[in-house]
């Protein structure tokens, strides 16, 4: 079951753990919107220090305002970035984006 | 002087291309040759088995995501089933799309999508081939996120303001190809005529696919 839906909006996480982390920097602390839900996987940051990933993750497609991630971004107010996020890294938007991963 | 008349000078000797053991290796080089010796001296694959992977590996190309792309062009009920479901449209074409889940991602006269892994070099490799040198750097990494169409100008495709610029970067367990904007012009072309016009590049979001005449 996926906590978030397609159309929420949410943060990522702004938290800076060591270790094989596969959100990168330029999102975290920034909002999106779930694009997609692509299914559950093993968590990655676990599997790399040989750990057995569990419980898998839901894996979300985020779809970011180029402008939000970017201060001096200079395309058109309509381009975009989508990132593959699992779900230890979301926040809902109201919740305050930075404190630790669980 | 007789059979030995060209007329370069042996005393200074043009420069020469280093070979491959010239370099010194890496700890990651000495750490996969020895885990290739140990797998081959346990029995647990063959020589012949390493091999063979290599030779598949090497022998994927852009003509597979091409072959895709021109049947989801002319055939709308195949397209659909491309979208929802990479891998098994690819398999219904006979192409072994391996076990990685992949997504298309679909561009159009108001969206261009273009693919980066930030992370690392994440990339269809079953459906593209192997990744060129450019897709590792850090440069492209780094800087398609943050400047998508200063670096697609740099590879020569202008993107009109009013089309969104839609990065995607594969960080996780999926990977992306994307499917083209059909170019007008090309009504009348089959679909392997269609595929021939597809690139590697267009099927990364680097560039876009271009009609016959302008090709």
């Amino acid at each position: 079951m996926s906590h978030y839906q397609i159309g929420d909006q949410v943060s990522i996480r702004a938290s800076f753990p060591p270790g094989h982390i596969r959100t990168p920097t330029f999102i975290r602390g920034k909002s999106g919107v779930i694009e997609s839900i692509q299914g559950t996987y093993k968590n990655p940051e676990e599997l790399a220090y040989g750990r057995p990933g569990t419980p898998a993750q839901t894996l979300y497609r985020v779809r970011f305002r180029q402008s939000d991630l970017w201060a001096d971004y200079s395309g058109p107010e309509h381009d975009t970035a989508v990132v593959d996020i699992y779900e230890h890294w979301l926040a809902p938007l109201s919740a305050a984006p930075y404190g630790d991963t669980p | 002087m007789t059979d030995h008349n060209h007329d370069h000078d042996h005393e200074q000797p043009h420069p020469y291309q280093p070979d491959i053991e010239d370099a010194p290796f890496t700890h990651y080089q000495v750490m996969a040759e020895a885990v290739i010796e140990l797998l081959t001296e346990k029995n647990v694959v063959t020589a012949d088995e390493f091999r063979a992977q290599l030779e598949m590996t090497d022998s994927k190309t852009p003509a597979n995501g091409a072959k895709l792309v021109a049947k989801a062009w002319t055939d709308p009920a195949f397209k659909e089933r491309l979208m929802a479901n990479v891998n098994d449209a690819a398999e219904e074409l006979g192409i072994d799309a391996g076990h990685i889940p992949l997504r298309c991602v679909e561009s159009t006269p108001d969206l261009h999508n273009v693919i980066v892994c930030t992370l690392c070099s994440c990339y269809p490799r079953m459906l593209i081939g192997l990744p060129p040198g450019w897709y590792k750097s850090r440069a492209y990494r780094a800087r398609t996120v943050k400047e998508p169409r200063t670096v697609l100008r740099e590879f020569g495709t202008e993107i009109a303001d009013n089309v969104e610029v839609r990065v995607h970067d594969s960080t996780a367990d999926l990977r992306y190809m994307v499917l083209p904007n059909r170019p007008d012009g090309t009504e009348g072309l089959s679909e392997a005529e269609l595929a021939a016009l597809v690139t590697r590049d267009s099927l990364i979001g680097v560039s876009v696919v271009k009609a016959p005449e302008e090709a």
